[in-house]
């Protein structure tokens, strides 16, 4: 079976959500991998690990800015280009507003938010998160094409595969594709994604106010943990809005989630209950937060978390 | 400005998730159903660009006759008619399709969607509709100025935001903070009963997937305390027992 995978790339690597999808693709048949826009031929090649057996870049300058006509054309035109009958992609903002389009394009059947290989022991079904991660659907795709996009941190990384062979793939891309006019660029550097991270340090209402985030930064600096928060923390601008986790914001599924200072409504929990495991500080025993916990701290933040940063460091040294 | 804002019919927020009939349906006892979050924004900014601009607000859903409470409900906050595909929103590719159909004829400056659905959390229906129409889509967008027949967008991405400049029409799914929820007041209330709410049989029943069962997640454990003076504890416990630091 021929499988194309969709790569994105952040400040020139790959994405570790796009490593699953590769992972994912790989279990399924032969993959070629898709590369937009600038980025080294080195970096490329360490996606035969994660189980690519070639890499179709286009290096079209254009393409640096993830837009979404563009890519589009690029993903649907290389489906034709290889016969791929699959296209994996991982379920990312960028992804969600492409593969719909890729999806139309090629009359091929979609499935988000996939987290589970397909069973193909009666057509082809996959398994899906829906109620922002509450239940789990059986999906039956009943076309020739596929497109799957796979929730984050669903699929382990396969490490042991070889190089993979780059290829520049070009693509003749007209003007009118390029319509929408990126006018400018608000981007946090060399953090890690909220989206992505293994690890989340959340703070919620209970922190007071935005100078007192230093204690959640810490305790993620020392975890290697993306920082997150709740709705009213981003409502208030303590924290910017892509911090927020929950039902209307991000959808975490990381192996350990700490939520301090948020009180655990339905709407928050149902952002973060596909993390492994969680953790919640809160002063009030009574916190709704704790039913949904692995661990709990029932104390006040400020006194907490300065002592768990020191013996996180002490224990991680 | 003549604007098409699309919209789910989907459980309350705080709902309880169950299945009936062998886990093949959701099970709607004691449900409370609500216009999608994001659907709502869609739906606020759509009024507020009414107010400054003028024009015509027609809410869109595909779905069965017990929509229509949700339907009344966006036509009080303010859309001027609705529209009812009359059919069970089975995939999105049959959802797209019937909204590209109904708005090939509708001549929209502007059709707004969500971001996502809060039901099946696509995130899809937007791309392929635009794709249908050829017309250019974006989401998530949380910001959306009108100046003519151009638009300023801020288009949330991972980790930051990017603004653009485009030109009329389009499709987008918004996300907050495009603006704030409405809530209908009772002239609003009043006024939606005499709008027109036309509903409209599907015209093409393609569908691309379909949905075998459903499933809960396994119940979660109990959670194990541990003494706020004696954080050593939860260090051991993520170290040798998660097994995550
Ligand atoms: C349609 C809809 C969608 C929503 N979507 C989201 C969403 O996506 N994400 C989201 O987060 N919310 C969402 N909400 C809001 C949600 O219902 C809650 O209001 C919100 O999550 C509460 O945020 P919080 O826990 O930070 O604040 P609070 O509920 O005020 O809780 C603060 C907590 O901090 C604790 N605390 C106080 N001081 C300390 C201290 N010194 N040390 C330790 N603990 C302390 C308190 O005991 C309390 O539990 C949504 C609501 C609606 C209606
Ligand atoms: N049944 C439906 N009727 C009308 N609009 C819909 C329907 N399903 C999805 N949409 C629109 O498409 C957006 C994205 O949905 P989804 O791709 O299902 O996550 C929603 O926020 C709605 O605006």
């Amino acid at each position: 079976m021929s499988v194309l995978v969709f790569i994105e790339t952040e400040e020139g690597k790959i994405k570790k959500s796009s490593r699953e999808a590769i992972s994912y693709g790989a279990a399924l048949g032969e993959v070629t991998a898709l590369a937009l826009g600038t980025v080294g031929t080195e970096e490329l090649n360490t996606a035969g690990a994660n189980g690519a057996t070639k890499v179709l870049h286009v290096s079209d300058e254009r393409l640096n800015a993830g837009l979404i006509q563009p890519y589009a054309e690029v993903l649907a035109s290389a489906a034709n280009h290889t016969g791929a009958e699959i296209i994996v992609t991982a379920k990312s903002s960028l992804a969600d507003a492409v593969v719909g389009r890729v999806a139309a394009k090629l009359g091929a059947s979609l499935v988000s938010n996939v987290v589970s290989l397909p069973d193909t022991s009666n057509g082809f079904q996959v398994k899906r998160s829906i109620y922002t991660g509450k239940a789990f659907a059986n999906v039956s795709l009943t076309t020739d094409k596929k497109v799957l996009a796979i929730k984050k941190n669903a699929v382990e990384i396969k490490q042991d595969g070889g190089n993979a062979g780059v290829e520049a793939f070009d693509v003749n891309l007209e003007d009118n594709l390029f319509g929408a006019k990126i006018t400018s660029t608000e981007k946090a550097e060399g953090d890690i994604l909220l989206p992505e991270a293994d690890i989340v340090v959340s703070g919620g209402r209970g922190l007071k106010g935005p100078e007192n985030w230093g204690v959640i930064e810490d305790l993620a600096k020392t975890l290697g943990a993306a920082t997150g928060c709740s709705k009213p923390v981003s409502d208030m601008d303590w924290r910017p809005h892509h911090e927020h986790v929950g039902q209307t914001g991000v959808k975490v599924s990381p192996t350990l989630y700490i939520a301090v200072g948020i009180s655990g409504a339905i709407q928050h929990l149902a952002g973060v209950n596909s993390s492994k495991y969680i953790v919640v500080i809160n002063k009030d025993e009574e916190a709704p937060f704790f039913k949904a916990a692995d661990y709990g701290i029932v104390g006040d933040a400020f006194e907490v978390l300065p002592k768990l940063n020191e013996a996180l460091k002490k224990a991680l040294a | 400005m003549n604007i098409l804002v699309c919209i789910t019919h989907v459980p309350d927020t705080t709902s309880r998730i169950a299945f009936t009939n062998n886990d093949t349906e959701f099970d709607k006892n004691g449900v409370q159903f609500i216009i999608g979050p994001y659907d709502d924004y869609a739906l606020a900014r759509a009024v507020e660009l009414k107010e400054q601009n003028g024009g015509k607000i027609t809410v869109l859903n595909v779905g069965e006759a017990d929509s229509d409470p949700t339907i009344r409900k966006a036509l009080a906050i303010g859309a001027d008619e609705a529209i009812r595909v009359n059919a069970f929103p089975s995939d999105s590719f049959f959802v797209a399709n019937q909204i590209a159909a109904i708005a090939k004829d509708g001549n929209y400056d502007l059709i707004l969607m969500g971001r996502e659905s809060i039901d099946f959390n696509g995130g899809m229906v937007h791309g392929m509709v635009g794709e249908l129409l050829g017309l250019p889509s974006f989401s998530p967008v949380m910001q959306l100025e009108i100046e003519g027949t151009s638009a300023k967008i801020t288009r949330e991405i991972e980790g930051g935001k990017e603004k653009l400049e485009v030109t009329l029409p389009f499709v987008a799914g918004c996300q907050e903070p495009i603006a704030e929820w409405k809530i209908p007041n009772m002239r609003g209330i009043m006024s939606a009963r005499s709008k027109p709410l036309n509903v409209v049989e599907p015209t093409d029943t393609t569908t691309h997937s379909e949905i075998s069962s459903y499933e809960l997640p396994p119940a979660k454990g109990a959670v194990k305390m541990v003494d706020a003076d004696n954080v050593e504890e939860l260090v051991d416990l993520l170290k040798n027992e998660a097994k995550v630091i």
